[in-house]
């Protein structure tokens, strides 16, 4: 029946029922797990009620408090995703001795690859955009970000290219290839699969989502700030925010262009990284690192900035060396983009190349230090309160150092033709990665969590999930260390040396420890969450702030700031609370005027809904579905920009009446501090 | 497959750099991480015998200290990158006793192809050298991008289709060690460890000899079947019919191997490794 067939393959491109993988049923379990849960969850929106105020107050939302605190959510849930298969690598490691473990090479690789890709592109980096989403225009003083209803296509374009990975799952495969999908093996004559297109649409629908957010938080910190703001007076924070974003304005069109070209060559024969007709599988090395040294900077520079305001809040002390961390921050900033031949010292370059790029690795090791040493110095002559965000922060250096001194060996040209993609390798880049990157993220999480909340998070059980993390880190991550030096590699489904065996099982014991840490955290927020009475937040300020995010209240109104704060020097808020005991309290009486908001919009929403759509029918070749997505997202844009009423008015009594409220707390603190 | 246990110079040299490197590092660190607990320690708000200096936020001495430790110890061990680079480039002859052997290798799909040009004979998955003699290798792969590693003699390398990159090493004791790919290439990827059987000078004509007169030929033709995916768990060896076959390779002259035999067409193909098993 060649005409049904032709009928078919119009209506469904490459789809069919073999795309279920029901010999497997491992990814068929967990996803029938993971559907049947978000259908629970569904449901009982509907049946509940919940959903009107689900969608005018989070979905179509354009406050950047709450876009911040789903793509904190969204990076909290990914983050249980990839840490199953770590779970599942762990485990297949440990028992895959000579024998093939209980999962076969194409499990195995997905799981790797997706590990990677989701761990970076949608924990680490929606984690980091949240946080800077959620804090920078609070810390700035100012009412939101630059581009509102830009900043929520953001986030739900980041949540379309998680779903597409998750989505794999079930409807066809994921990449084997690793996360960085290195030609040619990423080429349609090895991975004819959809695999690789899975990932490459993911990314790119995903990376416009990270690129439009950096564009959003390069001008917001560069046109937005409350007046006195000058830059040497914003926290660290907000520097660190500037370095990380303006890196993702410059670094991201590059992957995009990278995988564009993959995509020619898969989808029309084009040769950029093929064997034949003169592709070049170094061009892709390069192009691909160029992003992705950056990238490992657009992750750690964030967390920087949320040390920088965790010591100095915990010890009771300003910043130590603020000029120098910012000029330390702008020169990681810089020196990040000429250094990206370092992950590929073995592929035969010359000397010279590759120790000049070694030398420029090293560098960057010379400001990270100076952060260590001024973190260190913020630390001394302090009053420090352990709190759990200040345990994540110490823990951090010492991780952190660690990680360092593993990173510079690797920068060693003779010491990486040793070490280069072996386990030692893996065990660096995730001391940096855990160490740096996620340990910063919990660190602000707790730290800022009360501000968006109203309510801190239980002590006890935080400390407990540091404790866990931080011993299980290293239960892990060390054997992997010692595995690399006994010449093991990465990646691999099954090994028949017997002395990498014992190592193998301490790092999959290190991971039930790792785990045990993870489930602490899910059951803080849970405690907290029911004892949120007990621990509310009333003054805006639990920690003792410095700057201006705790000026205001917790959770802030919508507006975040009744009056734009005026700035006198560096740790706005600290200043402002010296001088208002200094005048005894804040008397003088405000006169309010109306203040106007964006209006929520479904642009976002909408767009990614069609981008969705798209996607996928461009993994499965569905050309007229690819044509409706598209249309659907452009037709969403020409409606936005046609609008007519973007923004709405809050009347002076209603701004007044709000900001009463939280000046009666606040004064309640102020005289009982000047009691005391 | 210890790299502290080093079998040859390279590694010997590597992981002489690798262990200073360590130590220059560690006389920094260890002191650092001290500092940090100790100070974390000791100003503890609960500590009422720590000083509290809450104007401490600047010392130009402590800025010109902090900025100058790292520095310094970048200097040195930027001095040991530069020099380390230049002495053990891959590309560079590493003297040894006796006549230089040449191997050509070939990474396949998911097997090491040992091309000895010079005695007319090839190995899978097995590499055969004399003790103590200069080993230039020249590698290419067949499709997809492998490396070339024997953890115990030293710098890896990587091995790319139309593409020809050098090593040059010296195994300098003899024994049996075990190579492998470190970049990942596919679903065959950890079954290509590989044996590095390292015999004494004399016994290596001996062993070209023998090698030499097994009947099978190693040609285009069996090239081509011998690139097929798939995984090789026996040591086959060859007499080898043409001397150039691996710049034949190298350059394209016979085409890349292919990938895997599309089955079904929805996306989940079976492998070759798969069918292998």
């Amino acid at each position: 029946m060649p005409v049904v067939r032709t009928v078919e393959a119009t209506m469904l491109g490459k789809l069919d029922w073999s795309a279920i993988p029901f010999d497997q049923p491992i990814p068929l379990v967990a996803g029938a797990v993971v559907l049947v849960a978000i259908l629970a969850v569904l449901i009982w929106v509907v049946v509940k009620g919940h959903l009107p105020y689900l969608w005018h107050e989070w979905i179509t939302s354009v406050d950047h408090k709450r876009i911040g605190v789903m793509y904190i959510l969204l990076a909290s849930v990914m983050l249980l995703r990839g840490g199953s298969d770590a779970i599942m690598m762990r485990i297949q490691q440990a028992v895959a001795y000579q024998s093939q473990g209980y999962l076969p090479p194409e499990h195995y690789n997905q799981i790797f690859s997706a590990h990677g890709t989701i761990m970076i592109f949608f924990v680490a980096m929606p984690f980091v955009i949240g946080l800077m989403n959620l804090v920078v225009p609070l810390q700035l003083g100012v009412r939101d970000v630059a581009f509102p209803t830009l900043n929520s296509v953001g986030f739900w374009l980041t949540a379309t290219g998680a779903l597409l990975v998750n989505l794999s799952l079930v409807i066809g495969e994921f990449a084997r290839t690793g996360w960085l999908a290195f030609p040619p093996l990423s080429e349609l004559s090895y991975s004819p699969g959809v695999g690789v297109d899975y990932y490459a649409w993911s990314l790119q629908i995903s990376g416009v989502g990270t690129l439009v957010a950096g564009i959003n938080l390069v001008t917001t910190v560069l046109k937005l700030r409350t007046k006195g703001m000058n830059y040497l007076r914003m926290p660290m924070f907000c520097w660190t925010t500037l370095a990380s974003n303006l890196l993702i304005v410059a670094a991201f069109p590059i992957l995009t262009a990278t995988l564009a070209m993959l995509l020619l060559d898969r989808y029309l024969g084009f040769h950029f990284f093929t064997n034949e007709a003169g592709g070049n599988v170094m061009m892709f090395m390069n192009l691909i690192w160029a992003w992705g040294h950056p990238e490992v900077y657009i992750l750690v520079l964030p967390a920087f900035g949320i040390f920088s305001e965790v010591v100095s809040t915990f010890s009771g002390k300003a910043l130590f060396g603020y000029r120098s961390m910012v000029l330390a921050t702008m020169a990681i900033c810089v020196v990040s983009f000429m250094v990206w031949l370092h992950h590929f010292f073995t592929m035969g370059a010359g000397p010279d190349v590759n120790a000049i790029f070694g030398i420029a690795s090293m560098i960057i090791a010379i400001p990270t230090g100076v952060k260590i040493y001024n973190w260190l110095f913020t630390m001394y002559g302090g009053r420090i309160r352990f709190a759990t965000p200040m345990l994540w922060s110490v823990g951090f250096m010492v991780t952190f150092i660690i990680g360092g001194l593993t990173g510079v060996l690797l920068a060693v040209p003779p010491a990486d033709f040793m070490l280069h993609n072996s386990m030692f390798l893996v065990a660096h880049f995730h001391n940096v990665i855990i160490g740096g990157v996620l340990f910063g993220a919990f660190a602000g999480f707790e730290y800022w969590f009360p501000k968006a909340f109203g309510f801190r998070l239980d002590e006890r059980w935080g400390k407990a999930a540091f404790w866990f993390t931080f011993l299980g880190f290293f239960a892990t991550f060390v054997p992997l260390y010692v595995a690399g030096m006994l010449g093991m590699t990465r990646r691999m489904q099954h090994y028949d040396v017997a002395a990498w065996r014992p190592w193998m099982i301490v790092a999959a014991f290190g991971m039930a420890v790792l785990t045990i840490g993870v489930v602490c955290q899910i059951v803080q927020l849970v405690v907290s969450i029911r004892n949120r009475e007990a621990l509310r937040d009333r003054t805006g300020d639990p920690w003792d702030g410095r700057s201006l995010e705790w000026a205001t209240s917790s959770p802030p109104p919508v507006f975040n700031f009744a009056f734009n704060p005026d700035v006198r020097g560096e740790d706005a808020y600290w200043d402002m609370k010296a001088r208002a005991q200094q005048q005894s309290l804040e008397h003088e009486v405000p006169e309010y005027r109306d203040i106007e908001m964006p209006r929520n919009s479904p642009t976002g929403f909408v767009c990614a809904f069609f981008a969705t759509i798209m996607g996928f029918a461009l993994i499965w070749h569905i050309w007229w579905m690819v044509i409706l997505g598209g249309l659907g997202a452009f037709a969403t844009f020409v409606v936005f920009a046609w609008r007519d009423h973007d923004e709405y008015v809050i009347p002076a009594e209603e701004v007044a009446r709000i900001d009463r409220v939280n000046l009666e707390e606040r004064r309640g603190l102020v005289s009982m501090a000047g009691a005391t | 497959m210890n790299l502290l246990d080093p079998q040859g110079p390279v590694a010997a040299a590597n992981s002489t750099i690798l262990i200073d490197s360590v130590f220059i590092m560690l006389a920094i660190v260890v002191p650092t991480i001290v500092a940090i607990l100790a100070f974390a320690f000791w100003f503890r708000a609960s500590n009422g015998k720590a000083r509290y200096q809450p104007d401490f936020v600047y010392s130009g001495r402590v800025e010109m200290v902090v900025w100058s430790i790292p520095a310094l110890t970048v200097i040195l061990l930027g001095g040991v990158a530069w020099i380390g680079s230049h002495q053990l480039d891959p590309a560079a002859p590493v003297p040894g006793t006796g006549s230089p052997v040449r191997i050509q290798a070939v990474s396949l799909d998911w097997k090491w192809l040992f091309i000895y040009p010079d005695q007319r004979i090839a190995t899978v998955n097995t590499l055969t050298v004399p003790a103590g003699a200069e080993l230039n290798f020249q590698l290419t792969s067949s499709s997809v991008m492998n490396t070339f590693f024997i953890p115990q003699l030293g710098s890896m390398i990587y091995t790319m289709n139309g593409m020809v990159t050098k090593l040059n090493l010296r195994a300098d004791n003899e024994g049996k060690l075990q190579g492998l790919s470190a970049h990942f290439s596919g679903d065959g990827f950890p079954d290509m460890m590989f044996d590095v059987n390292v015999i004494s000078p004399l016994a290596f004509p001996d062993w070209v000899a023998t090698t030499a007169k097994t009947d099978a030929v190693l040609d285009e033709a069996s090239y081509r079947t011998l690139m097929q995916q798939g995984i090789e768990k026996g040591r086959p060896a060859y007499r080898l019919e043409d001397p150039r076959l691996f710049d034949l390779i190298a350059n394209q002259h016979i085409p890349p191997g292919p990938g895997p035999e599309l089955i079904s067409d929805a996306g989940r193909p079976h492998s070759g490794g798969h069918d292998a098993r």
